[in-house]
């Protein structure tokens, strides 16, 4: 099987994996308990806390472990807003965010916040100008996706903080799901982000493990209560082998982030050429501009769905253009963002790869859609 | 690499008289054993200073971290050499005054010409070096009188010597300077504060810990040797003297009325400390206490606990506020490891209103139907020895994880 569907979730990388075993079979004692057991849990839960912190170049007290990416939004939006509130009740985010921070600002609305969405371009990036104009002296919170889950666009961090930080008291939150491990995020004082998301298992760690971490500390108010974990933001006990497994992930996602970023880019560039052959049966979403390892095209008259059963048959796995969306019926939000060509707009895919993919399964790619191309619209490559 | 010294100015110990020469040697000595990890080090001794000559970038970069902490040191500044040529020095002067680009600073040159045979005259150098500098760096200016940084430049018969940068030292005296003491580390945030007070006047230590298990665990032990550990990082091994102290706890909360347990387990532990001291030799006892901090530090309990002995007992934290003490414990950094929170030996038994006005006589009175001596000679006897720094750091069992 060759997996393109590493946006929607990835492999555990085997050494992640046996560390979550390990930590499993030696160090289940609840982290917060005062015998031996126990402290032995804290402590390694600690230095995979440290671990976390340098990567994101914060403190400890900084890091918190949620169980992945839409409560690590969540918490953002939630707990940023509403500890604010003496401030203002400006928010503002982009139209093409992912579904944990849009239904969450929505909640907002309804109980009296207003909500600002930046529009996109046709390559689906956010106009810095829009955003400027959109500042208020009331605006609390500017939450901003790294790189969009649906196309791959990216967002220009830098220069959406200084602009945020230069012209409002506005905490910046970027949704990094996508982007960590594949291009560089991390604190920059003025000039990055205020907190960041990430999720575990959209970088071979496993599922339902996160991290909300935070540049400095700021005020908070925290939507899971109850023992006073996590510095007091996130009750439950902590899931310390999810925890340190993530820290590994994390680690290998950085320490790899260079190699793996000029493979997804040679295949991202390769592969616009060649559905470029195609002409004018594809139109291709993604932008030479944006991140390398997701690629999205669509396959004119054609819905995408056949498009993955087609090519499933052949034993490569790729998606429509979110996971998380893909039951649904209706066109997604981001690509309806977008404002494609109608005849385009059902039948967009989604390939984005993941750090175990190869260049020979690129090459596979290739010749198996060329078939597929040829069964169901019966067309050659140029 | 540009350095090729370390000069370091001694603190208090250039204003003593008779006894200078042993607190340079000390001083010496302890920086020695403190940079054991890059030895050997070529070490210069003079009457105001002192020289430390380096070989390499991985010397340099250890006695920049670890020489604020030695006690004995008022400064101390990089050294840097060069050929004894004009062309040579005006660009070590370059990169020297290169540290202090960022911010708007005056400066001035000033030079030592020991090598009298040197073509260029004092004020020549003043001028062509100064010159060199102002033209390169647009944030300098000159003063003369009080000037931000020196530039001193020194020229011997080997080379050109030049440095700028005075880097704050810790102060104090030399470690060992002033004799030896035992230090009561309890596990909290005040005695280990009281402990690097001593040392800064130059106190030797050794540290004595009373351990109760099972109603103290291996934890609060644990914490312990790891403040041991920490007091040692200025600039002297401690030995910690661990006595096993549950039977005489015990004892006493059979013996005793309980609003008075608190007085005689403090005398206790006192007779203890105080027979260890002589084993070890050292003249004093150290502890944490200041006055009216709780029960057992009003006057009336020093009275009565400071009875069991006539060694002097130091308390250098006596007049400090507990914020005071705080702030103290963080910068040498105690507090996070004394803050950890596991029972020590004086919270336990201790009952809800203990004296805080012990009369001597009537302690004296319900001790004296005990026989104490024969389970403290015991105690004494069977106590541990721990020695910090420790030798080889602990084997990583969670090595491979992360």
């Amino acid at each position: 099987m060759i997996y393109f569907d590493n946006s929607a979730t990835t492999k555990p990388n085997n050494e992640v994996l046996n560390t979550f075993i390990k930590v499993n079979e030696e160090f289940y004692a609840n982290p917060a308990s005062i015998h031996e057991a126990g402290m032995d849990a804290n402590t390694l839960l600690d230095r995979a806390r440290n671990q976390v912190a340098q990567l994101f170049n914060t403190e400890e007290k900084c890091v918190i472990f949620t169980a992945g990416g839409t409560e690590s939004n969540n918490f953002a939006i939630f707990g940023v807003s509403k500890a604010n509130t003496h401030k203002g009740k400006h928010i503002i985010t982009t139209e093409i965010e992912h579904a944990s921070i849009l239904e969450a600002v929505k909640s907002l609305e309804k109980e009296g916040f207003e909500v600002d969405y930046l529009r996109v371009d046709q390559s689906g990036v956010i106009s810095l100008d829009e955003l400027k104009a959109k500042i208020r002296k009331d605006t609390v919170l500017v939450s901003i996706m790294h790189v969009n889950n649906e196309i791959g666009a990216i967002q220009p961090i830098e220069e959406a903080a200084q602009i945020i930080h230069e012209n409002s008291r506005a905490i910046f939150h970027v949704d990094a799901v996508q982007s960590f491990g594949k291009l560089p995020i991390r604190f920059n004082g003025e000039k990055g982000p205020d907190l960041i998301t990430v999720s575990g298992h959209k970088i071979h760690a496993l599922k339902g493990s996160g991290v909300i971490a935070f540049r400095q500390k700021m005020n908070i108010i925290p939507f899971i209560l109850g023992g006073g974990q996590e510095f007091g933001l996130r009750s439950g006990t902590v899931a310390v082998p999810q925890a340190v497994a993530f820290a590994k992930a994390a680690r290998i996602a950085i320490e790899n982030l260079d190699s793996n970023q000029s493979k997804y880019k040679k295949w991202h560039q390769d592969l616009i050429k060649f559905l470029s052959g195609f002409d004018d049966n594809i139109h291709i979403l993604s932008t030479e501009s944006g991140a390398g390892h997701i690629l999205s095209f669509s396959v004119k008259d054609l819905k995408g769905e056949v498009l993955i059963n087609a090519l499933q048959e052949r034993g490569i796995i790729v998606s429509t253009s979110s996971a998380c969306s893909s039951k649904q019926k209706k066109t997604s939000h981001v690509v309806s963002a977008l404002n494609i060509d109608p005849k385009f707009k059902n039948g967009v895919i989604r390939l984005s790869f993941g750090a175990f993919n190869t260049n020979k399964e690129i090459e596979k790619f290739k010749e198996e859609f060329t078939i597929v191309m040829q069964e169901l619209k019966g067309v050659n490559q140029l | 690499m540009i350095w090729k010294e370390v000069l370091i100015r001694y603190g208090e110990l250039s204003t003593k008289g008779r006894n200078k020469t042993e607190f340079i040697h000390r001083l010496r000595d302890n920086i020695r054993n403190t940079f054991k990890e890059i030895s050997p080090l070529k070490i210069h001794t003079e009457r105001d200073r002192m020289h430390i000559q380096i070989d390499n970038n991985e010397q340099m970069e250890v006695l920049m971290d670890k020489l604020p902490k030695v006690f004995g040191i008022q400064s101390f500044s990089p050294v840097a050499v060069c050929d004894k040529t004009m062309d040579a020095m005006k660009s070590l002067a370059l990169e020297i005054m290169d540290d202090f680009r960022e911010k708007e600073i005056t400066f001035k040159v000033e030079v030592r010409r020991s090598d009298k045979t040197f073509p260029f005259e004092t004020h020549e150098i003043q001028r062509e070096i100064g010159g060199a500098v102002l033209s390169h760096f647009q944030n300098l200016s000159v003063q003369v009188k009080k000037p931000d940084v020196e530039l001193r430049i020194e020229v011997r018969n080997d080379a050109i010597y030049m440095m700028a940068q005075i880097i704050k030292g810790a102060g104090g005296m030399p470690v060992g300077s002033n004799g030896k003491s035992l230090l009561m580390l309890s596990g909290g945030i005040d005695s280990p504060v009281a402990g690097y007070m001593m040392m800064k006047r130059g106190v030797r230590l050794e540290a004595i810990h009373f351990f109760s298990p099972p109603y103290t665990s291996q934890n609060s032990l644990q914490k312990v040797k790891v403040l041991a550990n920490e007091l040692s990082k200025f600039g002297y091994k401690i030995r910690l003297h661990v006595i096993p102290f549950t039977d005489i706890q015990v004892l006493i909360k059979d013996r005793v009325p309980e609003n008075t347990i608190m007085t005689t387990t403090r005398r206790m532990m006192m007779k203890i400390a105080d027979k260890v001291r002589e084993e070890i030799g050292a003249l004093g006892i150290v502890t944490g206490e200041s006055l009216g901090q709780v029960a057992s530090q009003t006057l009336e309990s020093l009275t009565a606990i400071n009875d069991v002995t006539s060694t002097p007992v130091l308390r250098p934290l006596i007049g400090y506020d507990k914020l005071e003490i705080i702030n103290i414990a963080e910068e040498i950094g105690t507090y996070e490891t004394s803050i950890e929170p596991y029972e020590d030996c004086c919270t336990i038994f201790t009952p809800a209103n203990p004296k805080t006005k012990p009369k001597v006589d009537k302690i004296k009175h319900y001790e004296s139907f005990t026989d104490f001596d024969e389970l403290i000679e015991k105690a004494v006897r069977n106590r541990e020895l721990y020695i910090f720094p420790m030798m080889k750091p602990k084997e990583d069992k969670f090595e491979g994880l992360l």
